[in-house]
């Protein structure tokens, strides 16, 4: 970003933090961006002629006697059409050697959409993932999470929905990716021949950690370009928000605020609420879908970063990998899509509810028996009958590997169904038995 | 002269002014932000600075930027047309605003200034009146909207002069008043309220003395809520605070619902504004969007707002309840309210309490649930406002500083379980952990002696106590195996089963099942508890769990069909030969 002419230059610093830099300086505006010995640093508190600035690159290095220049207005994305097959780092500027985007300068984290300005949301975002379509179907204008072990394929399974997902726009906003990740992403979106649809703002692990702070807004002000002024249908990926939400806690620790639960920042809540309700419907056609991934500690979703995104989005999607089959599953239990009723059953089969209820239900019968077992009880005939559905099920429906149409999910519940259990077992309505039972 | 100040500091919403005048604790003022004027209320003050929190970003705003203190606090518009609006937090009308976006400083208007309402006279010249006494009616929907002399009016008025009936908009002087001094007051149709203040304007505040029917059994049989009493919902997200708050919306028996979305997500906001307007409400056969108004601070939008929009929310159900109206308020979250005190409080640098919090959250929490009751007005109406908030525990863990401070205020406590949510047993407030101090009140005893049954309370005791022994026969089945325990373990266990599947659980999405009233609650209570009062015997645990299985299932059809048609009565005497077959 270019230094506007007959900037005031300051020289002087009165305090160096790791993350922020104080000094006496008239006339600076609130959130206003500055540089700090070329660093890109934003004001974050001003007190009398003390200013506070949040140097994104981090303090390393730098003098008490560095320049500092303010540029006078908060951080800005060029918004064009141009952004398509494009990769940026955390500021915009882009890092696979094409040229600068020209377009219309826009400020990131802008204003709420107006509630009354919404739409339910009712279209429906197919996966070719069972363990989604069938059990947690996602629907535009949704915004749900994976929660996942770091040793779960968690980018692995979000490029794959992305690229399957039928939408305009794919916009990945990657944090602490570590380079390898980033350059999975990157092949797998060549690869898929999909590189015009896709928009990627990356911070990978060799960058600065504050850099990813940015990384959300950027994303979501291009999202906004494309679904507001374009009218398109836009899918945002945001991996890993764990890591977005540590980088919030180092600056507010570097600011002295009072940490609250697991030393988070008391504000966490709002400032995660303020990136995941940018999902929306909007009332023209285009809208904003977010499907994020919150890397979990040892399954520990109590945690602040787990349990403030679990009230804020619309649901959760939960990676596990499943000791029976040897397989990554979605979690038939813990994962949850709360607006999966706005489009089963009237976007998909009229079986769909039934089916995916009775065969959650099942799958729960077998994991007591397998509790029985585990405890020396004695199984009974249908104990063992649930065990062995409960194996082709995971298999055949829950894995993350499946990619099949809904209908076709619907049809092998049905198969697994009759193989396994007597129609009275299943609890299904009389008239969806009469018309798909197999 | 109004005071005004300069910004001398600012962290994100928080902005310090140094004022040249005084200034109140809770004034509002506004900041110019090169034209645009910005909503601020006044928190702290020390010597010359005053702390303000900004219910806007303050994005892009300097030091030496200009403020104007207006010498009130921050006020609620209230008339006619309030029912079926939806505001922000400030009260601003969130259906008039034209961008997609919402822009700072745009305030609208909560009233419609040019709708003609249909005014009846009340009151006639010569009356003695004083604040909030009723001076004529308009029909608002179908409720009787009463205009009343303004709360804020002190002493004794007489009336001089009341407008003869006919059509006129809200801002019509439609009597005028003379005070003691002899002066004549005009009177419209509004008026003005500073919502952080209770209105009063009524004669006493009774102990609530009947019971607000919600259509939910696991409340209203096991743990019902007073009209004019406080409840509140605690819950790990996904266990279905907000089904539960909406089920109770859509078929609470009150003339008024205000709903107060605190710091949520909007697409609940769009459900309530898509689905009520649709919805009819059971009691009245009218739309349900005519008696509610929404209040919507959704999480993304600015935080101090969000502790306005509760006091917003309570303000406007206390001042239907000065027309003898009942009101029902439900706040979610509540949760959310003492998040945006705790990230004000943090950056005003306070010591804080226990999880950061506050220390005075606690003496915050339990003023704002004090504003509910019933009350007598002046002329020996009867108003209440009933309060339920959801409160969303960090963690899902209830020893935490909301959930206790809560605890505290409310006399009516739904504990979601995650385990029942889990295990889809709908709705999942804890039928142990949960409880209704109202049960222990002689009043609504007497009341429920009258209206239901004489000893009711007895026989609500008896379902929990056998709820209580069922548990307990099922850690001992999960211990010593099915084998391992006599019979009569599995008989309680099952007996408890029964109460749980038949009374607690409740199918909200069943048209039918969702809505269930007393009558109907009493009815099906009975047979449950006819039942559970036999011996049970059987051959081995196999046969116990098939028997209450199948009893189960025909209650369950029993629950989703219409009450005493003849569907009904067709499982409800099957349910009962199969009961009286068994043995022979």
């Amino acid at each position: 970003m270019a230094t506007k002419a007959f900037q005031k230059i300051y020289t002087r610093l009165e305090a160096i933090t790791k993350a922020t830099v104080s000094l006496r300086a008239k006339g600076v505006s609130n959130d206003e961006l500055a540089t700090v010995s070329g660093r890109l640093a934003q004001v974050v508190r001003t007190k009398g002629d003390m200013v506070t600035l949040q140097v994104f690159a981090g303090t390393e290095g730098i003098p008490t006697d560095s320049e500092v220049t303010f540029l006078g207005e908060p951080p800005t994305l060029k918004v064009s059409d141009q952004l398509s097959g494009r990769f940026f780092n955390a500021y915009g500027d882009p890092i696979d050697g094409g040229p600068e985007i020209d377009g219309e300068i826009r400020q990131i984290g802008g204003p709420s959409v107006n509630p009354y300005k919404r739409r339910q949301p009712s279209e429906l975002i197919p996966t070719g993932i069972a363990g989604i379509d069938l059990n947690n179907t996602i629907v535009s204008g949704q915004k749900i999470p994976f929660f996942a072990d770091p040793d779960q394929p968690y980018n692995q399974v979000m490029a794959d929905v992305a690229l399957r997902a039928d939408v305009d726009k794919i916009i990945l906003g990657g944090m602490g990716l570590t380079n390898d990740d980033y350059l999975f992403f990157r092949h797998a979106f060549e690869g898929a021949g999909a590189l015009e649809k896709i928009i990627c703002f990356v911070n990978t692990t060799e960058n600065p950690p504050v850099e990813r702070l940015l990384i959300p807004d950027m994303a979501l002000t291009a999202a906004e370009y494309f679904a507001v002024d374009k009218n398109e249908k836009v899918l945002v990926l945001l991996t890993d928000m764990t890591l977005y939400a540590d980088a919030l806690s180092i600056v507010s620790n570097r600011m002295d605020q009072i940490p609250s639960k697991d030393s988070m920042p008391g504000s966490l809540y709002s400032d995660l609420a303020k990136i995941y309700e940018k999902a929306v419907q909007l009332p023209t056609g285009g809208s904003i879908t977010i499907i994020a991934v919150t890397t979990l500690n040892d399954g520990d979703i109590t945690h602040a970063i787990p349990d403030n995104t679990g009230y804020i989005t619309e649901g959760q999607l939960f990676l596990r990998a499943d000791s029976d089959t040897g397989k990554v599953i979605i979690d038939p239990f813990r994962s949850l899509s709360r607006l999966k009723q706005l489009v089963q059953n009237k976007k998909t089969r009229e079986d769909h509810s039934q089916v995916m209820n009775a065969s959650v239900r099942l799958y729960a019968d077998a994991q007591n028996a397998k509790t029985k077992l585990e405890n020396g009880f004695d199984l009974s005939d249908y104990d063992h009958r649930c065990l062995a559905y409960a194996k082709e099920y995971a298999t055949r429906l829950l894995s993350i590997d499946v990619n099949i149409k809904i209908d076709e999910m619907l049809d092998t519940a049905w198969e697994l169904f009759s193989k396994y259990f007597s129609k009275a077992e299943t609890g299904i309505k009389q008239a969806l038995i009469d018309k798909y039972w197999k | 002269m109004k005071t005004t100040g300069t910004v001398t500091g600012i962290v994100s919403n928080l902005v310090t002014i140094r004022v040249d005048g005084p200034v109140a604790e809770n004034e509002i003022c506004f900041i110019d932000l090169h034209g645009v004027k910005m909503m601020a209320e006044v928190i702290k003050v020390n010597g010359d600075l005053a702390q303000v929190q900004v219910f806007e970003s303050t994005r892009g705003l300097k030091n030496g930027d200009k403020a104007e203190f207006e010498g009130r606090m921050l006020e609620a518009t209230l008339g006619p047309g309030l029912l079926s609006s939806v505001y922000d937090g400030l009260q601003n009308d969130l259906t008039t605003m034209e961008n997609v976006f919402l822009q700072r400083g745009e305030y609208t208007d909560p009233l419609d200034r040019k709708k003609l309402w249909e005014f009846t006279p009340l009151a006639k010249a010569g009356d003695k009146v004083i604040a909030a006494d009723w001076l004529g009616e308009v029909k608002e929907g179908w409720l009787p909207h009463k205009i009343m002399v303004p709360f804020s009016f002190k002493g004794e008025f007489t009336v001089k002069s009341v407008i003869e009936a006919g059509s006129y908009n809200v801002d019509t002087v439609i009597a005028t008043l003379i005070n003691e001094e002899g002066a004549e007051v005009p009177v419209t149709m509004t008026q003005k309220w500073p919502v952080k203040v209770a209105i009063k304007g009524y004669k006493e505040k009774p102990r609530p003395n009947r019971i607000m029917e919600t259509g939910v059994r696991v409340i209203d049989t096991l743990n019902p809520i007073a009209e004019g009493g406080t409840g509140f919902i605690p819950g790990p997200f996904g266990c279905g605070k907000t089904v539960l708050q909406h089920a109770i919306a859509k078929q609470g028996d009150a003339d008024v619902i205000v709903m107060a979305a605190c710091g949520e997500r909007a697409n609940e906001v769009v459900e309530i504004f898509t689905e009520f307007p649709e919805l009819i409400d059971p009691h009245t056969g009218r739309h349900l969007m005519e008696r509610t108004t929404i209040i919507c601070n959704t999480s993304n939008m600015p935080v101090a707002a969000r502790e306005a929009s509760v006091y917003t929310a309570m303000t406007i159900c206390e001042y239907y309840r000065a027309m003898g109206l009942k009101c029902l308020l439900l706040a979610d979250s509540t949760s959310r309210w003492a998040q945006a005190l705790r990230e004000m409080s943090n950056r005003m640098e306070e010591l804080p309490g226990a999880d950061a919090f506050p220390v005075d959250l606690s003496a915050i929490i339990s003023n704002f649930y004090a504003r509910a009751g019933m009350v007598v007005l002046n002329n020996g109406n009867t108003g209440a406002v009933t309060f339920i908030g959801t409160v969303s525990p960090a963690g899902g863990n209830l020893k935490e500083p909301v959930t206790e401070s809560t605890k505290k205020a409310a006399r009516c406590f739904y504990a979601l379980e995650q385990n029942r949510a889990d295990q889809k047993r709908y709705p999942a407030v804890s039928p142990l952990d949960s409880y209704s101090k109202y049960l222990e009140y002689p009043e609504i005893e007497h009341y429920l002696d009258e209206t239901i049954e004489k000893g009711w309370v007895e026989k609500v005791k008896k379902a929990k106590n056998i709820i209580r022994r069922g548990k307990e026969a099922a850690e001992q089945i999960n211990i010593l195996g099915d084998d391992g325990v006599p019979m009569s373990y599995h008989v309680s266990f099952w007996k408890s089963e029964l109460v749980d599947f038949v009374i607690l659980q409740q199918d909200g999405f069943d048209p039918v099942d969702s809505l269930c009233p007393l009558e109907r609650q009493k009815f099906m209570l009975d047979m449950i508890l006819d039942i559970c009062d036999k011996d049970f015997d059987f051959e081995d645990y196999e046969r116990c769990r098939d028997f209450f299985k199948e009893l189960i299932n025909m209650f369950r059809q029993m629950n989703y069909s219409e009450f005493m048609s003849e569907n009904f009565e067709k499982y409800r005497k099957s349910t009962l030969k199969f009961v009286e077959d068994y043995g022979n």
